[in-house]
């Protein structure tokens, strides 16, 4: 679904992303992991058109969108999420979900009517009619994916969705994410809360100082001594492996 | 029954000028209507769309002229002044639309430009010979309603109204749609916006060159009304302030607000006569009234009603 | 027709020093705060009355007057932003838009109604020296004004640079959190840079009032020239605010010598709406 070819990006003197090479198979749900300032975020804002790659490829279900905007990258089906939640103040969540339809929809009452929809699936019913300002942290990740997923994407990118959650409010939005998955979307997400991307994720992408140093099953990342070094400093894999 | 009991209530205020004995009242609900066809076109704007735009005169001033220099210059009929100028202040839109937007200016430095092309406009018009200079244009008075002159204030109230009629319809009819609610979401955040695929600049600038269609037909009122456009009443910064703060005094991004606050203002204008009758007294009362709103009321006046109505 | 554009170019360059003392006072108002201060033009225009006041009513030279008008433009400059913009807006930056609006509006008009719509013009037994360099002809007050607009720029520039206060005022420019971490209090330098801005408008009003008409209106023809001057140099950029300065003095020198009078304004308003548009980051890469 997504075909990620030697993406790079220098700001000034910091080469953020370099030579990143990613596949995420249709369908599946894909993690992108790293210690912080490893470039995830930067990837992500190249891949959703937020900003333009110095070099490389992005495509979409086979589609070259390198350099799109923003909202023609949606238009094509890659819907995003913000790591600091935006909820449009002004509107109320449903009206807020209803955006994210009106993509795909021209009439105000069937975008409605879906957008309700879509809220109460993902547990913003009584919300609905609230305005968006007035939700709590976990509420507004649910209205950040609900938004999103309005658009009817092929293809979601969730940026850091666990953070500031508690435990109870994870597991809620590991099952939002699986039965999104399970309506055929594929999904990629940035995540530091490694019990999601444990629970979640099939395939695992790991980034470092802006390059991709291992990918795998999960089962594999957590014992590769490369990811366990980028996380906790050289020699650290050495170490854990004489204390095991 | 309260949703009854305001359309009776506004209906009665908006035909009550029909009732005036005296002209000069009427052409203070006149010119209210006309403050609030404004105020309602730089909503779709400044208000749905968060476009704070500083020089709106820029709008009504392309409106004027275009409508006098069509009758006066080529002897076309007044009454085609209404489309053109509609189509005239609608390309201006447009065109500080895409140059704005592509541009990404947006907050102050929209704000600040568009000040500028109001400026422009009137230096332009202050200097070329096609806009007669600063001597500005006189509409040879020819009453009638083929001339598009009136001979009482009635009757041009008549067509304010019919005019604030329409805009508000618009507005509404924006509000409501799909155009309307990705505009205000462009206006809100547009990271968001387009990451839910609002084409930010096409959206924006739609806004606007609707906003400034609207404001045109302003234009061409007051031209009709006093028979008289220069630089400084066209594209004057006060115009451009008028505008701006009925739409935010009465609540901007509202339907009801541009209405509320040309009323507002209006009556502080007329009160305020008794009290100080120098130039200059009203405005000051305006920005006054700006600061409390902004610092206490920041939904405006409607905003006061929004709470009525949910009690 | 070479020293006639010499001419122009000297004078709009010493009447740009002028220029660059007002947009300083722009430029540290937006760099510090990060809002712009629509009320500029405005303030202006008060100190031009409060100079012209008391030039006219109590015979003091505006130039004897510069270092009172500074001193007392300060004091209106920190209190109109400690007790109205600051509390008015919240920290919300439409809000700070349209109120530095709406004090412009109240400026302006209640200048209006104290004073009348008429201009009025001083004479000084400076206004219409001028010196003899060369073939050109320099009128004095404008070098007067250049030279005391140099100073104060440098006088700025060692109080930013130097005193704790200036280092304060720079701290809470780039990093207000970091700052309020330190033990500054950013609500108080935000008053404080405000009412720096606004001393400036002071000193300026002084230089101006020898050469130049004073009416309510005043205020709005500064203003388009201070924020073009500003954009131009960079926002929140001073060594742009002064490069700014003199070369819109320079350019409305000239552009009305080519399109006259009428139409010459608009050379000011082009740059402007060009800069924005194509270099809004500005000559020199500024605060933010």
């Amino acid at each position: 679904m997504l075909e990620v070819r030697k993406l790079s990006k220098r700001f000034g003197g910091l080469q953020a992303v370099r030579d990143v090479d990613l596949d995420v198979a249709a369908g599946s749900i894909t993690a992108l992991i790293g210690p912080n300032g490893a470039g995830k975020t930067t990837t992500f804002a190249i891949i959703a058109g937020f900003i333009k790659p110095d070099d490389g490829r992005v495509r979409l279900a086979g589609q070259d969108v390198t350099g799109w905007r923003p909202d023609r990258i949606a238009a094509a089906g890659m819907a995003r999420t913000f790591q600091i939640t935006q909820p449009f103040a002004a509107l109320t969540v449903a009206e807020n979900i209803r955006v994210g339809s009106y993509l795909r929809c021209r009439s105000p009452a069937e975008a409605m009517r879906r957008a309700r929809s879509i809220g109460e699936e993902l547990g913003l019913g009584p919300q609905l009619d609230l305005a968006a300002g007035a939700l709590t942290v976990a509420g507004r990740k649910r209205l950040e994916i609900a938004r999103a997923f309005a658009t009817l994407p092929k293809m979601l990118l969730l940026d850091e969705v666990m953070a500031g959650l508690n435990p109870t409010e994870i597991n809620e939005i590991i099952g939002l994410i699986r039965s999104i998955r399970d309506r055929g979307v594929t999904i990629l997400l940035i995540e530091h809360v490694m019990q999601a991307v444990a629970a979640l994720s099939e395939h695992i992408f790991v980034l470092a100082e802006g390059a991709v140093i291992a990918q795998g099953s999960p089962q594999e990342i957590a014992n590769a001594p490369a990811v366990i070094e980028a996380y906790l400093g050289k020699g650290a894999a050495e170490r854990m492996q004489r204390h095991a | 029954m309260k949703r009854a009991i305001v359309i009776a209530g506004i209906t009665a205020v908006a035909l009550a000028p029909f009732a005036f004995n005296s002209q000069y009242l009427v052409n203070i609900a006149m010119l209210t209507a006309l403050s609030a066809v404004m105020g309602q076109a730089w909503n779709i704007a400044g208000g749905f769309g968060q476009m704070t735009s500083f020089g709106h005169a820029a709008f009504f001033g392309v409106g004027a002229y275009t409508a006098a220099i069509l009758q006066t210059r080529w002897g076309l009929s007044p009454w085609l002044g209404l489309p053109a100028s509609f189509v005239t202040g609608g390309l201006l839109g447009g065109f500080i639309g895409i140059l704005s937007f592509r541009a990404g200016l947006r907050g102050s430095y929209f704000a600040l430009v568009t000040l500028a092309f109001a400026e422009v406009l009137r230096v332009l018009a202050n200097s070329l010979d096609f806009t007669r200079g600063g001597l500005g244009i006189n509409i040879p008075l020819k009453q009638g309603l083929a001339n598009f002159q009136f001979h009482n204030r009635q009757s041009t109230y008549a067509l304010v109204l019919l005019m604030l009629v329409l805009t508000t319809g618009v507005a509404m009819f924006i509000k409501r749609g799909r155009f309307g609610a990705r505009l205000v979401a462009a206006g809100e955040n547009e990271d968001a916006a387009s990451a839910l695929g609002v084409d930010l600049v096409r959206t924006k600038t739609i806004g606007l060159a609707t906003s400034g269609a609207f404001t045109a037909l302003a234009g061409v009122v007051y031209t009709q009304t006093y028979l008289y456009i220069d630089p400084s009443i066209a594209f004057g910064v006060e115009r451009s302030i008028e505008m701006l703060l009925v739409a935010m005094i009465g609540g901007a991004g509202t339907i009801a607000g541009p209405i509320l606050g040309a009323i507002a203002l209006h009556a502080v204008a007329e009160t305020s006569h008794f009290f100080i009758d120098a130039p200059g007294f009203a405005p000051l009362l305006y920005g006054a009234t700006l600061l409390v709103i902004i610092g206490f009321l920041p939904r405006g006046i409607a905003g006061l009603g929004a709470r009525w109505s949910r009690a | 027709m070479g020293e006639i554009l010499a001419a122009s170019l000297v004078n709009g360059l010493l009447t740009g020093g002028i220029y660059a003392l007002v947009a300083l006072g722009l430029t540290l108002i937006y760099g510090v705060l990060h809002i712009v201060n629509f009320a500029h033009g405005s303030l202006l225009m008060m100190a031009m009355f409060g100079t012209w006041l008391l030039a006219a009513q109590l015979g003091i030279d505006p130039y004897l007057a510069l270092p009172l008008m500074t001193a007392v433009m300060f004091a209106v400059g920190w209190s109109l932003y400690r007790f109205v913009i600051g509390r008015i807006s919240r920290g919300d930056d439409r809000a700070i838009l349209l109120a530095t609006l709406g004090v412009a509006v109240v400026l302006d008009n209640l200048a209006l109604v104290l004073f009348t719509g008429n201009t009025r013009q001083i004479e000084t037994p400076w206004t219409f020296a001028v010196l003899e360099v060369g073939p050109l002809l320099i009128s004095v007050p404008k070098l007067i004004s250049f030279g005391v607009a140099l100073i104060l720029a440098a006088l700025l520039w060692s109080f930013m640079a130097r005193t704790d206060m200036g280092r304060a005022i720079r701290a809470v420019a780039r990093e207000p959190e970091g700052a309020r971490l330190m033990g500054i209090r950013p609500d108080r330098i935000f008053a404080l840079a405000y009412g720096i801005g606004t001393a400036l408008l002071g000193a300026a009003a002084c230089l101006l009032l020898p050469i130049f008409y004073v009416s309510p209106g005043v205020g709005s023809v500064f203003v388009l020239v201070a924020f073009t001057i500003v954009v131009l140099g960079g926002m929140g950029s001073f060594p742009g605010a002064l490069v700014g300065g003199l070369l819109i003095g320079m350019t409305e020198s000239v552009g009305g010598l080519v399109l006259g009078e009428s139409l010459g304004p608009i050379s000011i308003s082009l740059v402007f709406i060009a800069t924005l548009l194509l270099r809004p980051t500005g000559l020199f890469r500024g605060a933010r």
